[in-house]
């Protein structure tokens, strides 16, 4: 585990996509063959089933370091991770011992249906055989859940250029389905696991935010103009009589959603869609609040169908006739899509996603103004001529977003942030004036400097009125302007409304508290876009 | 037995920590007629008072960086002086060279205030010596249980190999150290292997050392003439605020390695962005706070600076009376408050 507990470490002391590749690069070639696809599992996110459950293995650390609960939680609040918190509260381990990475994987899987008893033993025994930096490894490896800045574009470069391969092959064959105890390094590299697997999606194509005037795009026949959808961005695979759908999370979510079950039957097989799942009622894409009620959810019930149907508006086709088409122009493309679209017997579920007819970017301009009035986000538009390309490229599909919203707010608490910002206030709720009273509007963690960030963090230092657990009540004067996309009622929110994907959009240091928005504002508001 | 009158020898005013009796204060952070100083650190001594009293190592600093010296008296440790009736003496606290804890008597009731400290032996401070006490006033800046240090033999040991790595890469290794205190400690350490560069204030300093008579190996003041080569095979010792600065920038492949005890933390190391961090602190872990703290033998503690709030509550339910009381030291974030009033730090080198 040595090897690996260096990767980390490199890892996480660089913000530099270079040197992490480096790191990962190094480590692929230097690594035992056998952990390799184990930790390529650990970061592209496929958890093995957690061998021991969270509560367990923190009472079982609060015993063993022998300090009260509410100081374990002062600790954590500190450090902002619990496996590290572990790691550090423990007492010094009595030996060390070094085993490599599947194994300790395999014997933590071994733990599955044991007792509770025989699970402490192991875990406890392990605990008082590694350092902190391996203890804190070794606690991650019970979660499963390694998130340390490694996207899946990222690894699959480092796997790339190690191995010499393709890199969207290398996409293709880690996003299939294999489990890491029956598949070597070498045979994940070749895919050799992909031909036999019908599930695999291509990796996305994503587009910029459009950052110009659309007049510098050129010639307006160039392009196609389709409205951006706010659901899930997923594919849906059907090859050899199988249905699989995949989020853009690079999750299977096929059981999520069974409206679109039917594709099975109805689609031909070899056939691969891009497109965003949707609410959609009566013809009508609902908002994604409602959406929502669908979203990670193990069992459906009978009112989530009836309020919150789903649909799915298709973008592209990648595969027709089990032919990779990725290649071909848009155009092309959207053609054979209409036809298979068309060739649906099940209407009204599974829909092309309109194209804008536009003349000039002018009216482009206009009609995107009508956006909010249909639940859109904006307009995307992509080059007819455009391949569907691997991941972000400049140039080709651009996203033309409306506006955000905007309220101004006053900070009401500050609470530590976790990760690189677990030692400082980043994460803060603000509030709009109602009548004499501030009431909680939204809460928001990005969008300052790190150099603001350590202003506020002074500020609520110095004005904070509590000083136990991780959140404090400060003193009602800092004014930041809130952007949002959306807003909506909502019952389980004190305002009685809910703003969507809120952040700061910038440090009002020119306003004052007592020049805030107010509830009324933001009511008036909801009005205005129901 | 002993009849425990209320009479107490600190109170702790808005100017700093005050003696009634002697008609003192002990680290003010507003001009007073008669200050106290446990410690060169800038949160601890400030300009403009009438008179200082500190250990005799500390005079250099003050002197190096304050210009003070006609109205400065200086004590060695352990020897007892009668300032208005209350006897005073000078304990080593282990914090920096010259760090004291100031222990107070009068009529049989003794406080200490420690300042900052350290229990572990750094080679170079002198080490920190426990002194039974009825009051007790003490830092907890890593009072939370997640700060436990490692022997600092094992610390250099790492950093020595991450220093040859950088070597052999062709890599320029800076360390990160306050100028008081870490970077002695890191010259005393680290000597011997590589040949060590240190900025202007760092030698200043040193050389203040020197004229007291305290031994540090040879070190090379940084200079526009030293050839960037140079440093790239030896060890560069900077003051935290030149981290970020242009000069480093300019060196061949600059890797810097921040020396502090907020890097025992994944996230203190990554908010700095250091290529390396090293969890060597000048104050005491949690361990050596909660031994420190015994070993007086106090029946009341007063938690200055740090985790005040969390450690005061643990030391009551342990059956430590405590009280947690704000002061203007340290900083809860950064313990480089101390160094950013140096005028010196703020310049680039060339």
């Amino acid at each position: 585990m040595k090897r690996f507990s260096q990767l980390i470490q490199e890892l996480e002391l660089s913000n530099k996509t270079n040197d992490k590749i480096a790191a990962l690069v190094s480590y692929f070639n230097e690594a035992d063959d056998r952990d390799k696809p184990y930790v390529i599992a650990m970061f592209t996110g496929k958890k093995p089933k957690r061998p021991v459950n969270t509560s367990l293995i923190k009472q079982w650390a609060i015993e063993l370091s022998g300090i009260p609960e509410w100081l374990f939680a002062e600790s954590y609040s500190s450090v902002g991770d619990l496996s590290e918190t572990i790691a550090l509260v423990l007492p010094p381990a009595e030996r060390n011992i070094d085993k490599p990475l599947h194994q300790w994987i395999n014997e933590l899987a071994q733990l599955n249906g044991k007792d509770d008893e025989a699970k402490k033993e192991y875990i406890l025994d392990t605990w008082n055989s590694l350092n902190t930096q391996e203890r804190f490894i070794f606690n991650k490896l019970i979660s499963g859940n390694f998130r340390i800045g490694v996207s899946n574009k990222m690894l699959v470069n480092a796997i790339a250029k190690q191995s010499d391969e393709d890199s969207s092959k290398i996409m293709h064959s880690i996003m299939g389905k294999w489990q890491p105890d029956e598949i070597t390094y070498l045979g994940l590299i070749e895919g050799a696991h992909v031909n036999t697997d019908n599930s695999w999606p291509y990796p996305f194509c994503l587009a910029y935010a459009l950052e110009t005037e659309p007049e510098n795009l050129g010639d307006t026949t160039e392009w196609q103009a389709e409205w951006k959808w706010d659901g899930i961005r997923g594919q849906i695979v059907k090859r050899n009589d199988e249905l699989f759908i995949w989020s853009r999370g690079e999750e299977l979510v096929t059981d999520q959603f069974p409206e679109l079950h039917f594709l099975k039957d109805e689609l031909p097989n070899g056939v691969v869609l891009d497109g965003e799942i949707l609410s959609i009622k009566d013809g009508k894409v609902q908002s994604f609040s409602t959406l929502q009620q669908r979203l990670n959810r193990k069992t459906i019930n009978k009112s989530q169908l009836n309020d919150a149907p789903i649909g799915f508006f298709t973008y592209d086709i990648l595969e027709f006739n089990g032919e990779d088409i990725r290649q071909e122009p848009l155009e092309k493309r959207r053609s054979t899509l209409e036809n298979v679209i068309g060739g649906l017997v099940t209407k009204n579920i599974a829909l092309l996603s309109p194209v804008i007819n536009f003349k000039s970017w002018e009216q482009l301009a206009t009609i995107r103004e009508t956006a909010r009035e249909i639940n859109s986000e904006g307009i995307m538009l992509k080059k007819l001529s455009s391949t569907f390309h691997t991941g972000r490229k400049r140039g080709d599909w651009w996203k033309w977003k409306i506006n955000p919203f905007t309220v101004d707010t006053v900070m009401i608490y500050a609470q530590k942030g976790s990760g690189r910002r677990a030692n400082f206030f980043t994460d803060y709720t603000f509030a709009v004036r109602d009548g004499n009273k501030l009431i909680t509007i939204a809460k928001a963690y990005s969008g300052l400097t790190d150099k603001e960030i350590k202003e506020v963090n002074s500020f609520v230092n110095k004005n904070a009125i509590e000083k136990f657990g991780p959140v404090r009540t400060v003193k009602p004067e800092l004014v930041f302007e809130i952007a949002f996309e959306g807003i909506a009622e909502s019952k389980r929110h004190k305002a009685g409304l809910a703003l969507r994907f809120p952040r700061i959009a910038r440090w009002r240091k020119d306003k004052k508290a007592d020049e805030i928005n107010t509830l009324d504002d933001l009511r008036q508001l909801l009005a205005s876009t129901l | 037995m002993v009849v425990y009158i209320d009479m107490a020898l600190i109170e702790f005013t808005n100017r700093g920590i005050y003696c009634k009796q002697g008609n003192f204060y002990i680290d003010p952070w507003h001009p007073v007629d008669y200050a106290v100083t446990t410690h060169g650190h800038a949160d601890h001594v400030k300009w403009g008072n009438k008179n200082y009293l500190c250990h005799e190592l500390t005079k250099p600093i003050l002197k190096q960086r304050y210009a003070l010296e006609d109205n400065v008296e200086t004590l060695p440790y352990n020897k007892e002086i009668d300032i208005n009736g209350v006897k005073l003496s000078l304990f080593p606290a282990g914090h920096v060279i010259g760090s004291s804890q100031i222990r107070l008597e009068y009529k049989g009731e003794i406080c200490v205030v420690s300042g900052d400290y350290k229990v572990e032996y750094d080679g170079i401070s002198t080490a920190f010596e426990p002194v039974k006490c009825h009051t007790f006033v003490s830092e907890s800046t890593f009072g939370l249980p997640i700060y436990t240090w490692q022997a600092q033999q094992l610390i250099f040991d790492q950093i020595i190999s991450w220093i040859t790595d950088n070597n052999l890469k062709g890599k320029t290794s800076i360390l990160v150290a306050y100028s008081l205190g870490k970077a002695q400690r890191l010259i005393k350490n680290l000597a011997g292997h590589y040949p060590i560069y240190v900025h202007n204030s760092i030698a200043n300093l040193n050389e203040g050392f020197a004229g007291a008579g305290v031994q540090l190996p040879e070190t090379i003041r940084i200079t526009p003439e030293i050839k960037k080569d140079e440093l790239q095979k030896g060890i560069v010792i900077i003051p935290p605020a030149l981290a970020d600065g242009r000069w480093v920038k300019n060196l061949q492949q600059p890797a810097i390695g921040v020396c502090s005890g907020w890097m025992a933390v994944r996230a203190g190391r990554r908010w700095r962005s250091a290529d390396a961090g090293f969890a060597l602190s000048d104050h005491a872990d949690w361990p050596g706070l909660l031994e420190a703290i015994k070993a007086t033998e106090a029946e009341k503690v007063f938690v200055t600076h740090g985790s005040t709030a969390v450690f005061a509550k643990y030391l009551n339910e342990i059956g430590i009376s405590a009280e947690e009381v704000t002061t203007k030291y340290g900083a809860e974030d950064d313990d480089i408050i101390g160094e950013s009033t140096e005028n010196t730090v703020k310049e680039e080198i060339q």
